[in-house]
């Protein structure tokens, strides 16, 4: 086995939405630097924007909405718990991101005078811009990401951050095609490695078949976990209401501003805003189980010049297979209902609010490390979120590595590292990575998916402690299979995470997302708070509360409930 | 540990008739790097069934050689 060693000033680990931005905008900030972007894919296709993104989803445009306005109304969706400051970056710096998006070749819809031709999907407020033409965004990037040379590691996926003497130094991975060892030395890091989107199993059985792009596996909250780095509300778990066995988006952002809506088995509505929040995902868990199911994105009762035009967006961006699965179960917009069903769980911070801890500076806990992106703890965040905390880390990266020098790694950390990774190897003939996988994530479904129920937490959880003997047994014939192998150690990092935080937190909160069965109830008095979980110096998983900080746009919590129910 | 060997229906299909030897465009843009060549043939195939039936092997393919399937457990 070979080893390559690399040296760069800031390296970026994942080039996706966050990714791509955080490399260029350090070398707008010190074109002199090194920037390195390392990724497990190829970033012309990786993370989730691989194909291409449908519509913005939080755009705080002057003349439409502030960011003042925009904090407040997820503040009200996050049912409070949340650091306002990080969403107000999202606010302040959005229009910034779409302006030099545009100066790209990147296109957003217009009116008739020219104004981004902004849509209501939110409870209160206009923050989706259509993107019809968004297909080609990641190449879009990929070209930027050359065009400011910074340099790319394409198919090398990183398992371990390297940390010494309480900071950052570099990372550890391997190509995932030849095998090699590779070990980067590196002033400052950032985390942008997506969601943990292969946690739950989906219900088709298909380990791929997720919402999330099933590379992003939970690889950063994994690593930032073993950095010692603080992670925050883990058990806000992602859960989406998605097109039945695809598990891709229906999808009423693009949909609902034509007039559609999401509709119970007899057509009727049973909630007034389809914005993805907990309390809309309770709403649906409720009527699938009222007798009322199955639910469905309901456009048939609109005239066929819109259909074409919905179907126009949908067929060409984000997830352009919807296509052919509805084609090839003869359904037609015009005549049928999508039926919908609730995805199993993951985590990502993008769509509800679980994520590495980070504060308005894209920091994490440890010093000279950096998430952005969906792993990164800043709710409700989306595609330009993304942007803005790959934005924040890269500039404010390049400040922090300023004087500091290499520091070499421990020898040890690096041996025992090496170890962890080749072993599959070593055992051709061990359990392949997908069964190992499958039974992992259908103990996730089991035991995990909500409603929540501490005796079924518990036993899930001293099945993912059990499950690293399990690991253990994993055998790989190749450097393909040990990148999977890898990723399932990634998940049950994630899993025993989900548990142990959703076993701490006493009360429910954000509807479905973290609704127990035994505390039924929103408790502030005790639950208003993180709940946040590292790694204590003895390497066991300890969970502690870290208060809210006080707000900067005031919100009465006590008038203002989120509440999209329709009675 | 003993293995068996169990075939799977995997979602994409390549027409080996206008797959070229000297292209490796879906092969570099596949998210989850499961279309490798043939060394025999030169050809591209699918050896890892993990696909995400995202499409960018089919639409970057510069002969149309390319046809994703959605998956058999979701179609």
């Amino acid at each position: 086995m070979n080893t390559q060693h690399l040296q760069t000033d800031f390296l970026v680990i994942g080039g996706g939405t966050a990714g791509t931005m955080a490399g260029i905008k350090a070398k707008q900030a010190n074109p002199d630097a090194d920037v390195l972007i390392l990724e497990k894919a190829n970033i012309r296709r990786s993370g989730a924007i691989a194909m291409g993104m449908d519509g913005v989803n939080t755009a705080v445009i002057p003349g439409n909405s502030t960011p003042e306005q925009y904090v407040r109304e997820i503040t009200i969706a996050n049912d409070g718990v949340l650091e306002q400051k990080n969403v107000y970056q999202t606010g302040r710096w959005g229009f910034e991101v779409i302006q030099e998006l545009e100066s790209w070749g990147v296109k957003f819809q217009k009116d008739h005078e020219g104004n981004y031709d902004l849509k209501q999907v939110h409870r209160v407020g206009k923050y989706v811009l259509p993107m019809p033409e968004g297909k080609d965004l990641k190449k879009i990037l990929a070209r930027q990401v050359k065009r400011h040379k910074v340099r790319v590691t394409n198919r090398v996926m990183a398992t371990r951050v390297m940390v010494k003497d309480g900071r950052a130094i570099g990372a550890v991975g391997f190509d995932v095609r030849k095998g090699d060892f590779v070990v980067i030395q590196a002033k400052a890091v950032v985390l942008c490695t997506g969601a943990c989107g292969r946690l739950g199993l989906p219900a088709s059985g298909y380990l791929y078949g997720t919402y999330e792009n099933p590379t992003n596996a939970g690889d950063g909250y994994s690593m930032a976990y073993h950095a010692g780095a603080e992670l925050t509300n883990i058990e806000c778990f992602q859960i989406n209401p998605l097109i039945k066995d695809y598990n891709g988006p229906a999808c009423a952002y693009v949909a609902s501003p034509f007039g559609a809506y999401t509709a119970n088995a007899e057509g009727n509505r049973f909630i007034s805003c389809d914005y993805w929040s907990g309390q809309m995902m309770l709403e649906t868990w409720k009527e699938l189980n009222s007798g009322k199911g199955p639910v469905h994105l309901k456009m048939y009762h609109l005239d066929d010049d819109t259909i074409s035009e919905i179907e126009r967006v949908l067929w060409a961006n984000e997830r352009p297979s919807r296509e052919r699965f509805h084609e090839g179960r003869g359904e037609d917009y015009r005549t049928d209902g999508v039926e919908m069903n609730i995805s199993e769980i993951g985590l990502c911070s993008g769509h509800s609010a679980s994520g590495v801890w980070v504060n308005d500076k894209a920091e994490t806990t440890v010093p000279g490390l950096y998430a952005a992106g969906d792993m990164a703890s800043v709710p409700h965040n989306y595609m330009i979120g993304a942007f803005v905390s790959g934005r924040l880390s890269g500039i404010n990266a390049m400040d922090y590595v300023e004087g500091l020098e290499h520091v070499e790694p421990d020898p040890e950390f690096l041996a025992t590292e090496k170890a962890r990774i080749y072993a599959p190897l070593d055992r051709p003939d061990g359990v392949p990575h997908t069964q190992v996988e499958y039974k992992l994530r259908r103990y996730v479904n089991d035991y995990l998916q909500p409603p929540k129920s501490p005796t079924k937490m518990d036993i899930g959880l001293a099945a993912f402690e059990r499950y690293h003997e399990t690991l253990d047994l994993m055998g790989a014939q190749d450097p393909h299979e040990l990148m999977r192998c890898m990723e399932v150690h990634f998940i049950r990092d994630c899993a025993e995470m989900a548990a142990r935080a959703s076993l701490y937190r006493k009360e429910s909160r954000w509807g479905l997302y973290h609704y127990r069965l035994d505390y039924p109830e929103k408790n502030n008095e005790e639950w208003f708070c993180h709940a946040n979980l590292k790694k204590s110096e003895t390497g066991e998983m300890e969970m502690f509360k870290r208060p809210v900080s006080p707000y900067m746009v005031e919100v009465n919590l006590q008038q203002e409930v989120y509440d999209v129910a329709v009675r | 540990m003993a293995l068996a060997t169990q075939r799977v229906d995997v979602p994409v299909i390549v027409d080996e008739s206008k797959c070229l030897e000297k292209c490796k465009a879906c092969i570099e843009v596949c998210p989850l790097d499961v279309l490798v060549k043939n060394p025999e043939t030169g050809k591209a195939y699918m050896k890892y069934d993990e696909c995400w039936f995202c499409l960018p092997c089919e639409k970057e393919c510069p002969t149309n050689a390319i046809t994703v399937q959605i998956p058999f457990l979701l179609r």
